[in-house]
């Protein structure tokens, strides 16, 4: 060990030790997918759909941030900071594909940052805030068993960029739906104290899932060009997910979904604000800022 | 405060196989409530880097183990049995693939 | 057992000095003296609670980043230390330890954890001097810990230090890229460099003459460098790479030394440091009572897990 020379050389003692190595295989999800649209595609409703399903990831990921250093154990930092980096890195990627095919020379960014409450696409269950950790989960699970259906059909689309990050998606919403799925479990299933909560938690979210099957026109639009999924169609699959996990939590006699509320139109609730108003706060303030 | 205070959930030891072709290999311990979520806890908290193919989680009281007072007894024995090893044996070079 | 009249203390003795005049590593089930045992145990949770109470100042920026990119850098960085503190308590509760007592050490202001992250993370300056200036001094002092006589604190070390070369790197990163930008953002850079360089200094710890454990430390191989030591190889590593980011470090003493081979630099508030190290950090008593309140707000959640493992094994045992 050289430490006289250089303390982070020491390092490379240890570089033989393959317990700890890094793993290999860091991909970039899009290398090699062709980004054209094709000709039969309106390309506002694309960059419009990108928006919806990227603002769902970008909000619900702030949502977990917030969880970071509050969480019930250390072990849940790491799960849900790993949850909330994979929707931050959906986000990402279909922001940027919104940007490209808008083709304005708006970038991830700017889409994060500079557009207001009334411009995001977000469904209501989003942006919803957790009263406690019953709430998070129940959100998680509705959030994932809705997304993972859809990201799952998503595969299939036309527009390879999509079926790109319905594929990388898919691997990611599968963990979350099951980190949920068996935190609805335990808290339905643990203590008195733990079930009034979880069940309370799920009446508060459950009427919120109706927005997640109205199918938006321009979901309509794309869905019969075989670039987006009709939401409307994966509800059978999300009651039978959700029934499971809820049958296995003890939990019965839950609210159906609620009319729907039109998120995907820009109408929020205050929360989202309140979200923006902290996400954009530093981005607003420095105009011309480089980080 | 007294000195009583016990985690709510039990230790488990976890086990990483790097990569295909090797072995499982010690890698630390965590805390969980049951194996289900010592297998989620270990892969968020051993496994952010792509460092695991395959995970194992075993109860920390379940392990049983050798002591350092049973050293002797245990490993010593097989020190002079040197007849085990290829080396032991003296072949003449002109002796091919042994 | 063998029948030689030898105590066992005195063998298990001969052994442990073996190990450490060896070199080698002392493992969990070895004998070990008392003392060893508890300074380890301290200062392994010690380094666990920093971990931990280290996630706040920088957890405050990650829903305010200004970049989707840095978002991400920022979330995996606090997650990293989240980890860094369990890999730390695992190696504790090799000794006997049980993580849930040392929590409650922890916030109940018992034991301590390293007096930097008292202070407030004022600008998103503050997040790249972090991984520069407080990630770089962690490194300092942690690379000669991979080499410490308690194997499993060694190998955890070793882990720790690979992930936080990208701590250091993606702060420094970030503070290069704020230097290109608008006078405010260099302004603010230089600002979070005067206001972090000295508490940086001071995690290297009391001066050696005013160091008494150290010495007992550095026999028993657990510390293999003493403070003074390490704060100067930081100083004059540190330098060079402030110059290159084109900041000044905030001590008009701070020189190089040709006779020395090595940087001169001024005297640290010690009378800072005590009142810091004793909690009257600017942020102590909220540090602990946020780690108190995650704690305790989670108690619910981790009951009922426990008593949902506890119904489902009863459940599996009578077939139900
Ligand atoms: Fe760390
Ligand atoms: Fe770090």
């Amino acid at each position: 060990m050289s430490f006289a020379d250089d303390a982070y050389g020491a390092l490379t003692d240890h570089d033989d030790d393959a317990r700890w190595a890094y793993g290999t295989g860091f991909a970039d999800p899009l290398a090699g997918v062709p980004t054209t649209v094709a000709g039969d595609v309106d390309r506002a409703d694309l960059a419009a759909y990108c928006l919806m399903l990227g603002d769902d990831a970008l909000v619900m990921s702030h949502r977990l941030q917030q969880w970071v250093t509050r969480a019930p154990e250390l072990e849940d930092e790491l799960a849900l900071a790993n949850i909330g980096l994979d929707l931050l890195g959906q986000a990402r990627l279909l922001l940027g594909r919104a940007g490209e095919v808008e083709g304005a020379g708006r970038d991830e960014d700017a889409l994060a940052y500079l557009r207001d409450a009334g411009e995001f696409r977000n469904v209501r269950l989003a942006e919803r805030g957790d009263a406690d950790f019953a709430h998070l989960v129940a959100r998680l699970l509705v959030f994932s068993c809705w997304r993972l259906a859809l990201l799952d059909r998503l595969t299939a689309s036309r527009d390879p960029v999509l079926a790109a990050i319905g594929a990388k998606g898919v691997k990611e919403v599968t963990y979350h739906r099951e980190y949920a799925a068996q935190w609805v479990v335990r808290l339905g299933d643990g203590t008195d104290l733990s079930h009034a909560r979880m069940r309370a938690a799920m009446e508060a979210v459950l009427p919120l899932a109706g927005e997640l099957f109205s199918t938006h026109e321009i979901e309509a639009r794309l869905a019969a060009a075989g670039v987006a999924v009709d939401p409307a169609l994966l509800r059978a699959e999300f009651d039978e997910a959700m029934n499971q996990v809820l049958d296995a939590a003890t939990l019965t006699g839950l609210p159906g979904a609620a009319a729907a509320a039109q998120g995907r139109d820009g109408e929020h609730g205050p929360e989202l604000g309140e979200i923006l108003a902290e996400m954009q706060e530093l981005a607003r303030a420095l105009p011309g800022g480089v980080w | 405060m007294s000195e009583e205070i016990r985690h709510e959930w039990p230790l488990f030891e976890v086990f990483v196989r790097a990569k295909r072709g090797l072995n499982h290999v010690h890698v630390g311990s965590l805390r969980a409530a049951d194996h289900e979520m010592a297998l989620h806890h270990a892969r968020d908290l051993y496994t952010r880097r792509n460092e695991g193919v395959s995970i194992w989680v075993v109860r920390s009281d379940d392990v049983v183990s050798s002591g350092p007072e049973d050293k002797d007894a245990f490993f010593a024995p097989s020190g002079d049995k040197v007849y085990r090893h290829p080396t032991y044996y003296s072949i003449p070079d002109s002796v091919p693939h042994i | 057992m063998s029948d030689v009249a030898v105590a066992p203390e005195s063998a298990g003795e001969r052994a442990f000095a073996e190990t450490i005049e060896k070199d080698q590593r002392v493992e969990p089930r070895d004998w070990m003296p008392e003392g060893y045992r508890k300074t380890m145990i301290r200062q392994i949770a010690q380094h666990a609670h920093s971990e931990i109470i280290g996630m706040q100042p920088e957890g405050a920026w990650i829903t305010r980043a200004p970049t989707l990119r840095r978002k991400a850098i920022l979330l995996a960085k606090v997650q990293d230390e989240a980890g860094h503190g369990l890999y730390l308590y695992s190696a504790a509760e090799t000794l006997g330890a049980d993580r849930g007592d040392l929590t409650r050490r922890l916030i109940e202001g018992r034991q301590k954890y390293s007096s930097i992250f008292n202070y407030p993370t004022l600008t998103f300056a503050d997040v790249g001097v972090i991984g520069w200036l407080v990630d770089g001094a962690a490194i300092c002092n942690q690379v000669p810990l991979c080499r410490s006589s308690f194997g499993p604190y060694a190998r955890a070390m070793i882990r720790i230090c690979k992930e936080e070369s990208f701590h250091q790197r993606q702060g420094y990163e970030l503070l290069m890229t704020m230097m290109s930008g608008t006078p405010e953002q260099r302004a603010m850079v230089q600002d979070a460099t005067n206001r972090w360089w000295w508490p940086s200094l001071m995690m290297f710890g009391p001066p050696d003459a005013d160091s008494p454990n150290s010495a007992q430390s550095m026999a028993w191989k657990i510390k293999r460098h003493s403070n003074d030591e390490l704060r100067q190889r930081f100083v004059d590593m540190t330098v060079p790479q402030a110059e290159a980011l084109g900041v000044t470090l905030p001590d008009p003493e701070l020189r190089w030394n040709a006779e020395r081979g090595r940087h001169d630099f001024g005297e640290i508030d010690w009378v800072e440091f005590k009142k810091v190290i004793a909690g009257g950090g600017p942020l102590n008593a909220e540090r602990i009572a946020h780690r108190r309140r995650a704690d305790e707000e989670g108690a619910w959640v981790r009951e009922a897990a426990a008593a949902h493992a506890a119904k489902a094994t009863r459940r599996r045992e009578t077939g139900a």
